[in-house]
Order: C-alpha cells, then sequence, then structure tokens
C-alpha cells in the first residue's frame, strides 16, 4: 500500500507572492467598498427596496455552496472508501474553509448593521432558516478543522471515516439550509419550492468541485509536481455529472415552473422577456455554465488540460449567473399582490419590474471574498502540508501500468 | 331661578351627548392602557379600508410621515415606504380603484418567521414590528414579506421624532403607530383620513364584537390581500 | 535569563498601565477643579435629583436602560422612569436642543470615558415638542469615525468647568 507524502507549497517565490499581492490588493479594495457602503448607507450601492439582495449576496452564496462542495472530494475517499481520492481530502477540507470564510465575509460586510455581528451571534429565532444557518456554517468551521486534524495527524487517522461521515451529513443540512433560504419564502413566484434545497446541493457539487479542480492544478503545476490523468480523468468526469446534474435539476424546476399557470409570468420573465436576466438565464448559466463545459468534458477536446481548465472557469461563472438570476431576477420580478389587475400607478414600485445594475462597490466586495478565500488557501498552501507530493499515475493507482513497470524496474 | 326635574335631566343628558359627539373620545380613553400594563392578546389591533370611500389623495400617507419622521431624498428607489396609495385597473373589466397598501400586521407574519435575530416580531396584542436594537440589516424580512411593507434605512436619519426612532441599517415599516395605540389614540392614517371627511379608514380591536371594526366587517364583505396565503391579516379591505 | 526579566517588564508594564486606568477612572468620577480640568462635563439643568441617585446611575445607567427598552419594545410598557425619551427631556442641553455635542450631557462623559454608544443613530437627542430642528453637527457619526475622533480628542486635556 503506497505511502502518501504531502508537502507544503514549494514552488518558485516570485510567482507566488505576485499571486498572494494581487489577491490582497483585491482584498484591501473590498474592504474599502465595505467601509464606504457602510459609512455612507447603501443608498450608494445598486441595491434597493425592491431588490434587497444584490451583487455582494450573488458573491456570498456561491462561496458557501462552493464550500459545501468542495468537501465533497475529501468525502468520496472517508466516506465512500475511494482510495484514489486519498490524497485530494486535505486540500478539499482547506478550501471547504477557505471558501466559506470568503463568502461569509461578504455576508457581514454587507448587513446594515456589521457592528452587530455579536447580536446575531447570541439573539436566536429558532423558526429562522437563516438563523439555522449561521449555526451550520459556525459549527462547519469547527467540523471541518477537526476533520483536518483528523486526516493530517497520524494517529487519529483512524477517527478520519467517522468525522468524515459526520462531516459529510453536516454539510448536505447546510446546504439544504442555504437553498431553503431561497426555497422557504411564500411571497415570490421565483421561491417558494422544494426543489431549492437538492438543487443547492447539486450545484455545490459542481460549483465546488471546479474551484477544487483549478487550484489544485495551479497548486500542483506551480510547485513542479506530477498531476497524472488517471487522478485528473477521474475528477474531469465527475464534474462532467455534475454540470448534467445541475441542468436536469434546471430543467425539473422551469418545467414544472412552467405547468403552473400562476408562475407563467415569472417564467416569461426568466425565459424571454427579462433583458439582462434572460441574457444570464440562456448564454451565462445554460450555455456557457452547462452546456459547453458538458461538451468539452466528455469529448475528445477534454484530453487537453488546458480546455478542461477552461470548462471549470465557465462553470463557475455559469454558477454565478446562475446565483444572479435566482436571487436578483426572483426579486426583480413584481410580487403578485392583485391577481386579475394590473397596477397602473404605485409611489412603491408595485407591478414593475425592478432595475437593478451592479454598482461598483459591491462588485468590489462580492471579488474581495473570493479573493480572500483564495488567499487564506494560498497561505495554508504554504505553510501547512496540505498538498500531496505526487499524483502521477503509478502513487494514484498500484494496479495502473505505470506502477507494475515501476516495481519490476525495483525489482 | 330653579330649573324643573325635566329640564335638568334634558340638559344632562344635550351635555353628555355633546361629549360623545366628538369622535366617540370616551371610547378612545377607556381603551387606553395604563404605561405601567404590558399588552397582551385580549387586544387584536386591526384596520379595515372601505375602498369605494379611497379616493385619489394621499392624506394617510402624508400624516404617516409626518407623525413617524421619515421623508423621502429624491431617490423613489430606496426611499422610506411606510404606506403606499395603489391605483389598479381590472384586467378584464378596465375598473379602476385606488387604495392605501402598508403593512398587513399579519397574524402569522413570514416576516417575522425568517428573522434569524427575533428582531421582527409580533407583540401579544397584534401589531408587527422591528426591534431595531436588534435588527442587523440583512433585509431577510424584505425578502419575505408578501406585501413589500418593509423598506430598508439606506442612508443617515436625521430629525427623528423621539416616540419614533428610525436609524441607517435598519429596517422599518408601518408600526400601527404604536406609541398612539398605547395611548389609547388611533394611527395617524385613519385620523387624517377621518378629518378629511373621508373616512374611508377604521381602526380597532377584531377581538371586540362590539367595536366599530368589528361590526363593519361583520356586516359587510371584506377580503384579505393574497388571502390564499393564509395569513389572517390585521388588515381587511372592502370593495377591492 | 534576559527571558524572564523580559517578561517580568512586560508584565510590570501591563499592570501599571492598568492602575494607571482604573485611578484615572475613578478620578473622572470624582472629577473637579482639582484635577486640572481633567474629566467630563456634567451640567444639570432641570430638577434636583435624577430617578435614581448619582452613584447608582453612573454604574447602572446602562443596565436600566437596556431592560427597559425591552419592555417597551416587545410588551408596550411606557413607564418614564427608564425610559430614554426622559432621560433626554430631562438632561438636553436648553441651548443646543440635544443631549450630544461638545457639552452633552450624554457624549461629555461617553467621550471622556472613551465608551461609544449606539443609542442616538436611532433615538432624537432632543426633547420631545423642542421645536427645534437637530442640527446636522448633532447626529451620531459612524462608528469608526467616532473612535478616530475618540482616541485624538482625549489626547487633549479639558479647560475648567463649573
Amino acid at each position: 500500500m503506497a505511502h502518501i507524502h504531502y508537502r507544503e507549497f514549494d514552488g518558485p517565490g516570485p510567482g507566488f507572492y505576485a499571486v498572494l499581492g494581487v489577491l490582497g490588493a483585491l482584498i484591501l479594495i473590498g474592504l474599502a467598498a465595505a467601509l464606504y457602503m457602510e459609512h455612507n448607507g447603501h443608498w450608494v450601492t445598486g441595491m434597493s427596496n425592491q431588490i434587497v439582495w444584490g451583487t455582494p449576496h450573488v458573491f456570498a452564496v456561491f462561496l458557501i455552496v462552493a464550500a459545501s462542495g468542495a468537501l465533497n472530494v475529501a468525502s468520496i475517499a472517508s466516506v465512500f472508501g475511494r482510495q484514489l481520492y486519498k490524497p485530494l481530502s486535505r486540500l478539499s477540507g482547506l478550501l471547504a474553509l477557505t471558501l466559506l470564510a470568503g463568502g461569509l465575509a461578504v455576508l457581514v460586510l454587507d448587513l446594515g448593521r456589521p457592528d452587530r455581528l455579536t447580536v446575531a451571534m447570541t439573539y436566536y429565532n429558532f423558526k429562522s432558516i437563516f438563523a439555522w444557518n449561521i449555526f451550520l456554517y459556525t459549527g462547519f468551521f469547527a467540523v471541518v478543522a477537526v476533520y483536518l486534524w483528523m486526516m493530517m495527524e497520524r494517529r487519529m487517522n483512524d477517527y478520519s471515516k467517522p468525522v468524515g461521515m459526520f462531516a459529510f451529513l453536516w454539510r448536505l443540512t447546510l446546504t439544504t439550509g442555504t437553498g431553503s433560504i431561497f426555497g422557504f419564502l411564500v411571497a415570490r413566484d421565483a421561491y417558494d419550492t422544494a426543489v431549492m434545497a437538492p438543487m443547492f446541493i447539486i450545484m455545490s457539487f459542481s460549483y465546488g468541485l471546479a474551484i477544487y479542480l483549478l487550484v489544485l492544478m495551479a497548486a500542483m503545476r506551480g510547485s513542479g509536481r506530477e498531476f497524472g490523468d488517471v487522478v485528473f480523468g477521474r475528477l474531469r468526469i465527475l464534474l462532467g455529472v455534475f454540470v448534467a446534474a445541475v441542468l436536469y435539476f434546471a430543467t425539473v424546476y422551469h418545467l414544472t415552473n412552467l405547468y403552473i399557470t400562476q408562475r407563467h409570468g415569472i417564467e416569461g420573465f426568466i425565459l424571454v422577456h427579462g433583458g439582462q436576466f434572460t441574457t444570464m438565464f440562456w448564454l451565462g448559466q445554460i450555455i456557457l455554465g452547462g452546456v459547453v463545459p458538458l461538451a468539452i468534458l466528455f469529448s475528445g477536446v477534454g484530453k487537453s488540460r488546458a480546455m478542461v481548465a477552461l470548462a471549470a472557469v465557465l462553470v463557475i461563472l455559469g454558477g454565478v449567473a446562475q446565483m444572479y438570476v435566482t436571487i436578483i431576477g426572483g426579486q426583480a420580478y413584481p410580487m403578485p399582490l392583485f391577481p386579475g389587475k394590473t397596477i397602473v400607478a404605485s409611489s412603491f414600485f408595485d407591478g414593475q419590474i425592478a432595475t437593478y445594475t451592479p454598482s461598483l462597490p459591491e462588485l468590489a466586495l462580492g471579488v474581495g471574498g473570493f479573493a480572500l478565500a483564495l488567499a487564506l488557501a494560498a497561505f495554508a498552501l504554504k505553510v501547512l502540508p496540505f498538498l500531496p507530493q505526487s499524483l502521477s499515475d503509478a502513487d494514484a493507482d498500484p494496479h495502473h501500468e505505470s506502477a507494475a513497470k515501476k516495481q519490476a524496474a525495483a525489482a | 331661578m330653579s330649573l324643573s326635574r325635566r329640564q335638568f335631566i334634558g340638559i344632562g343628558g344635550a351635555a353628555v351627548a355633546a361629549m360623545a359627539a366628538p369622535g366617540l373620545r370616551l371610547i378612545e380613553l377607556a381603551n387606553a392602557r395604563s404605561p405601567a400594563e404590558a399588552a397582551t392578546s385580549l387586544q387584536r389591533w386591526g384596520l379595515l379600508v372601505d375602498i369605494s370611500k379611497c379616493h385619489d389623495c394621499d392624506a394617510c400617507v402624508t400624516a404617516c410621515s409626518t407623525e413617524n419622521g421619515w421623508y423621502g431624498h429624491n431617490r423613489p428607489a430606496s426611499d422610506p415606504q411606510w404606506i403606499r396609495k395603489v391605483t389598479l385597473k381590472d384586467n378584464q373589466s378596465g375598473y379602476v380603484e385606488t387604495l392605501p397598501v402598508m403593512c398587513q400586521h399579519c397574524e402569522e407574519p413570514p416576516c417575522v418567521d425568517v428573522c434569524p435575530t427575533g428582531a421582527s416580531f409580533k407583540r401579544a396584542d397584534g401589531i408587527v414590528l422591528v426591534d431595531k436594537h436588534i435588527c442587523i440589516g440583512c433585509r431577510y424580512c424584505m425578502m419575505a414579506c408578501p406585501y413589500k411593507a418593509r423598506s430598508f434605512v439606506h442612508e443617515d436619519t436625521t430629525n427623528q421624532k423621539p416616540y419614533a426612532p428610525r436609524g441607517k441599517g435598519t429596517v422599518e415599516s408601518c408600526t400601527l403607530c404604536v406609541q398612539r395605540v398605547d395611548a389609547g389614540r388611533i394611527p395617524a392614517c385613519v385620523e387624517a383620513c377621518n378629518k378629511d371627511g373621508h373616512e374611508a379608514m377604521v381602526f380597532g380591536d377584531l377581538n371586540d364584537k362590539s367595536s366599530e371594526i368589528s361590526k363593519r366587517l361583520a356586516s359587510a364583505p371584506s377580503t384579505q390581500l393574497r388571502p390564499d396565503l393564509s395569513l389572517n391579516t390585521g388588515v381587511r379591505y372592502q370593495g377591492i | 535569563m534576559r527571558r524572564e526579566t523580559t517578561i517580568l517588564a512586560g508584565a510590570v508594564a501591563v499592570l501599571a498601565a492598568a492602575l494607571f486606568t482604573a485611578g484615572a477612572v475613578r478620578a473622572a468620577d470624582t472629577a473637579d477643579t482639582k484635577t486640572g480640568g481633567i474629566g467630563p462635563t456634567i451640567k444639570i439643568f432641570k430638577g434636583d435629583k435624577c430617578v435614581r441617585p448619582t452613584e447608582d446611575m453612573r454604574r447602572n445607567h446602562m443596565k436600566y436602560i437596556l431592560h427597559h427598552r425591552d419592555q417597551t419594545m416587545h410588551e408596550g410598557i411606557r413607564t418614564t422612569q427608564y425610559s430614554l425619551k426622559n432621560c433626554v427631556d430631562c438632561h438636553a442641553d436648553p441651548k443646543t436642543n440635544s443631549v450630544l455635542g461638545k457639552d452633552g450631557f450624554c457624549s461629555s462623559c461617553h467621550q471622556f470615558a472613551a465608551v461609544s454608544i449606539d443609542c442616538f443613530s436611532c433615538h432624537s437627542p432632543s426633547p420631545e415638542n423642542s421645536g427645534q430642528p437637530q442640527k446636522a453637527a448633532e447626529t451620531a457619526p459612524s462608528r469608526l469615525m467616532n473612535l478616530m475622533r475618540l482616541s485624538a480628542e482625549n489626547a487633549r486635556p479639558r479647560g475648567d468647568y463649573p
């Protein structure tokens, strides 16, 4: 049984510090944007009383969903016992932690009263799924930290399976809770559906794996370590399966809504005449985020690493587009306050499709959160042994032909 | 100059009638809770809007903003809104009507269910409020409200009324003029509507079968907004 | 040997700082011209005593205010003894119509003690029926700006006060 070696990231210094520098600059800009929004009030953003959750929330929810999915790789190893994924587990746990940290940072900094974070952590209304999510998110940090400890300390390795199972169940609950933030809302036609929870779970698998794959490729390449086709191929197929599953859930969601006459309004808005939202949906979420990656991953094109990396980037962009359509598009469409009537005049934009343009502070905050997640991951990779020494075919799969050759040569 | 018994009773009756005439103040004062008493569920405050008497005026909106100290900054998308007038046209018949829309003070408020800190809460007597001391400004209640009744304070506030605090970064909505109700008076919008002679709004205790609002609700059909959501709103409309 | 000395020196420094701060706070409590003018400006304009004894209020006014706000908010109890509006009605400076500002009743002590307060971002610092609209300078500044201003102001000694 081959013993897996892990080592800190030891790639060339200048390149690594350049990356950290860029990420650091993005983080500082994000923090400045948050201060600007808090000091002046939210009127300086594109958010309003009609679009109450904007670009920061698109990024925050995306990061939180991806964080849960990033832990998938570790779960496959610990919970489902696939030895091939074992060397990948540590980075998986690390990314889960840092992506969640980035997402929560954006969420907290966008609050109307971010100075009341301690209030949010001490006053709880347990009927609110949001309150449960606060527990689930903070608990996730603890659970994954313990999970990483079990994986990284040799004496505790025997416990990584039960703790891994606990972490797996915890993150399924967490993502269900995140999807239910929208699924539980009766007020708006775009929400109010039970399919939000499983859809978010599948999306977490897809987005988390896409980010994981890109970070793994960059880290292995940056430190000159071998990344064999066996492991790479598995991850490529897995990503393709998850992208297909996300498309399936999107189909079920929209098909069901099309059968409900009450929901024809919102469906027509998203699918046909929603302007920026229709473009985001078809071009962003479906084509670039779904169909094109599928074509790349499951065809001969997928043999090229660069093309697979492109597919992963497209999945991420498609994920952000999907969040934009769900969160902002769902709010832009007016609520059906008076069925059977048209609202001719209202000082509160009743009956009107709300306009929204992402403002610079919002974008800066959202991107800053992404940068924070990546910067924390990069820093951790440098100081602790998260990265496997080698993911070559011989090391990954003992039955692989190159491993047999290696053994014959050694004999 | 001595009065006969008949004259005395006549003058006395006239005096009592004169006292009772201006807006039934006796009944209002009897309803005022003492300041040390907590609100209880024995009362449930409600509002009835008779749309047939509602016309193209916005006295209720002006009265609300004056009473509670909110005002716009020429930024309609993010300006505060506690009550607004909405004009409707029926899709089939083309009939046009106008009505005020505010927080419906539901019995099962979705905004209360979703608030993570419990800042959005329903008082024992049915008034739905925001405890701005613990509101973190997450705006989830605004996502959840089926009537878009809440607004977020997008800028620094000034000139707040001492009895109606409001501040940047928290969410606010119609409070049914809770500071007036607790003192035994009626909401500013209802008072303004009645003062102008329109009398399209009635405020009262839904649990009291002898109150005017209960009698009006019992004697003519009325609806809630979005009744399919089964929220049992405290604000009812007649004539939609 | 050198390491232990450093630790000892550090501990003594921290202890000295703590004692100094405690002494300064005690001095603030009984601040008068004898202390050379360091301390908050406390001007009382109305009434001969507060709703509770002064020493009690100095230590516990926050507790009373916090408890009462929950009662008023959630239960509708509107007694005036611990109501913030009542405090403002009594303690507001008649000239500025506010409890904030340079010598405002609330601001003066809170700036001296460097404890930023949140109340007046929502609550009006002017008494009811004062008739005078709030000046822009009276509104509570943002929390970060407040912190920066507090540290700058506390570096300066204040002049004589009555």
